[in-house]
């Protein structure tokens, strides 16, 4: 390992072990904080918006009837809504069948048990009502004023509570209080699509181009991992840019006039094909430093 | 062309099928529920569960497509929560929630109920000897949006008549009065749940608040010759609604505790333990609550006559005592 390995070339997740009863490890992706923040977020303006279509409705229906006291239904439909339809909103979308809300789903996130077991509703519960500390305490001690003493209780208050917040940023799980009450964590359920395989020359027209062992050996698997990124993204320019790259660097001397796009899928079928067999012998090569 | 496939090629090529079978009916099982699926593919789910779960083993030593590895453990943690996280139907589980789960971890709570209970009760006692002794001490225990005008400022007849205040149209004012109350109460039951994790202080100084509020409103109407009658006022909802914050205070306190004494557990472990158990009370508290405030604003409304709310008080305390503590076979189902 030399010091000069390449960077990681984004933010990898924290992946979690998660072994099932098979013995196979799922390598749960845990949900970042931005991501949590923004599925509540998702959530709160659908609930926002639930408010206010309710809201127009009872004011419709007291007109229809001609009601005596829409102020009074209003009133009802308001204080049951903004407390309990919260409550009701969180807790059967987590209960359902994907443990998730719908901002939750938007961002890819799923509730799951920390130990693996089923997702009872008293740990839905409790995830939910501990949200009540977590997020709207700071909001209410910032909403708040005073002056003088107040002033510095409010600070302090806000300070304290907004240790809750911020709670999710200083552990590995990201896991906030509620999820520690819950024995819960929130994970990412990645909706991946099987694409082609890009290895099957045939399909991509890129067979019959032959590659020196040597040329192959340049590079290890997260080359060619980048690589397969690059040809699943089908951006033009890096596509011609990375061919360039490596046809110089493995000093290429066949066909000149080849299209870059088959060039690269020949390449990464044969680099492939290279790097999978010493797999199978036990040698995996990481990278282009990787001289094992 | 045959040299050229490369192995990994071969193996995805043979099972892609089952991949995708199974990718269609997880899809369906997320969308409609278990509940709703035909007998044969429920029966096929964790075949191809299986099998998807060992060609991501295989994937991982063979294959160098990223694209086939992430996609294979997306479906295995999919079809995973669909296999292993299946609940029972709603209807089981409600039945289960009020014939044993919640009345077992109400009464697994009974010290620390029993806590809540004298921390309550020794700030109502305080309170009401204070505000007997000097009146103003009665504005540091209510505030003064709860009290609405029954504050010593009030004259001795008024104060009789928000006893027995008879709204002027029935449907008017009382729903509305009972939403918010029931919503109030919920607020203090949740934070006082809520705030149990930071090490119990917040919801003993919750309990403080309510007992004290208690104790302050009975001495203002015992120092006007009416503590029988506020207190029949107040009773009629209050031993449910006052039982229901001092098992959210229990709930509270079960939680701090496991944090600050985790015993041989984990930390984390002991919390989580401790706070499903909690959340299991709380949502009978919210029950309660709920009962609490349609006693609260309609029964107290309807009804004038003081030992009528007196029976109602007592039979209610009676009732919730007899099924949270009734002793009962326990272990029938595990």
């Amino acid at each position: 390992m030399t010091a000069e390995v390449a960077p990681e070339p984004r933010a990898e997740p924290v992946r979690r072990e998660f072994v099932t009863p098979e013995g196979v490890d799922l390598g749960l992706k845990v949900a970042t904080y931005a991501e949590r923040v923004t599925a509540l977020g998702i959530d709160l303006a659908i609930l926002a918006g639930a408010m206010i279509v309710l809201t127009l409705l009872v004011i419709a229906a007291a007109a229809v009837a001609r009601s005596a006291a829409p102020m009074e239904m209003l009133g009802v439909v308001w204080v049951i809504g903004s407390s309990l339809g919260r409550y009701i909103y969180f807790l059967a979308f987590e209960l359902g069948p994907r443990a998730a809300t719908p901002g939750k789903r938007i961002m890819g996130l799923r509730v799951i048990a920390a130990d693996g077991g089923r997702l009872t509703a008293d740990a839905v519960f409790a995830r939910n009502a501990m949200r009540e500390v977590e997020v709207f305490l700071p909001i209410l001690f910032a909403l708040s004023q005073g002056q003088g003493i107040d002033g510095v209780m409010i600070a302090l208050g806000l300070i304290w509570s907004g240790v809750f917040a911020l709670f999710p940023l200083f552990n590995r799980d990201r896991r906030r209080l509620g999820d520690l009450a819950a024995g819960a964590l929130v994970v990412k359920v990645p909706r991946l699509k099987l694409q082609v395989d890009l290895a099957d020359v045939e399909r991509t027209g890129a067979q019959g181009v032959v590659f020196a062992p040597a040329q192959l050996d340049v590079y290890g698997i997260r080359e060619l991992h980048v690589l397969e990124d690059v040809l699943r993204g089908g951006d033009r320019k890096a596509i011609a840019e990375v061919a360039a790259r490596i046809r110089a660097k493995i000093g290429w001397d066949g066909a000149a006039d080849m299209a870059d796009r088959t060039f690269l899928n020949a390449y990464y079928a044969a680099l492939r094909g290279r790097l999978e067999n010493r797999l199978l012998f036990g040698q995996r090569r990481r990278d282009k430093f990787d001289v094992s | 062309m045959a040299e050229l496939q490369l192995k990994s090629a071969r193996f995805r090529a043979e099972r892609e099928a089952d991949w995708r079978k199974l990718d269609a009916l997880l899809t369906r099982a997320e969308s409609v529920g278990v509940g709703h699926m035909r007998r044969e593919e429920l029966l096929e789910i964790p075949l191809l569960y299986r099998q998807a779960l060992s060609s991501l083993s295989v994937a991982r030593a063979i294959s160098l497509d990223q694209n086939l590895i992430g996609y294979l453990e997306g479906l295995s943690t999919r079809g995973y929560f669909v296999v292993y996280g299946a609940r029972g139907r709603l209807r089981d589980r409600l039945v289960r929630f009020f014939r044993s789960d919640w009345p077992a971890a109400v009464q697994s709570l009974w010290r620390e109920t029993l806590v809540s209970l004298a921390v309550s009760l020794a700030a109502a006692v305080v309170a009401y000897v204070l505000v007997l002794r000097d009146p103003d001490w009665f504005y540091a225990f209510m505030d003064p949006g709860m009290a609405s005008g029954r504050d010593p400022m009030a004259t001795t007849a008024s104060l009789r008549e928000t006893l027995y205040d008879k709204p002027e149209s029935l449907a008017q004012g009382l729903s509305f009065l009972a939403a918010f109350l029931f919503t109030h109460n919920a607020q203090i039951a949740i934070w006082a749940f809520a705030l149990g994790f930071a090490l119990c202080l917040p919801t003993a100084a919750l309990m403080v608040l309510n007992g004290g509020a208690l104790g302050a409103f009975i001495a203002l109407f015992v120092s006007r010759g009416l503590g029988f009658e506020a207190t029949g006022w107040l009773m009629i909802h209050g031993t449910t609604e006052l039982f229901a914050i001092v098992l959210s205070g229990a709930a509270g306190f079960s939680i701090g505790w496991a944090v600050i004494f985790p015993g041989e557990r984990s930390r984390v472990d002991a919390a989580a333990a401790a706070g499903r158990r909690a959340a299991m009370v709380m949502m009978g508290v919210v029950i309660m609550l709920f009962v609490a405030g349609l006693l609260e604003g309609f029964g107290r409304q309807l009804i004038q006559l003081d030992l009528v709310r007196y029976a109602i008080a007592g039979s209610m305390l009676a009732l919730w005592l007899a099924y949270f503590y009734w002793p009962r076979r326990r272990g029938h189902d595990g």
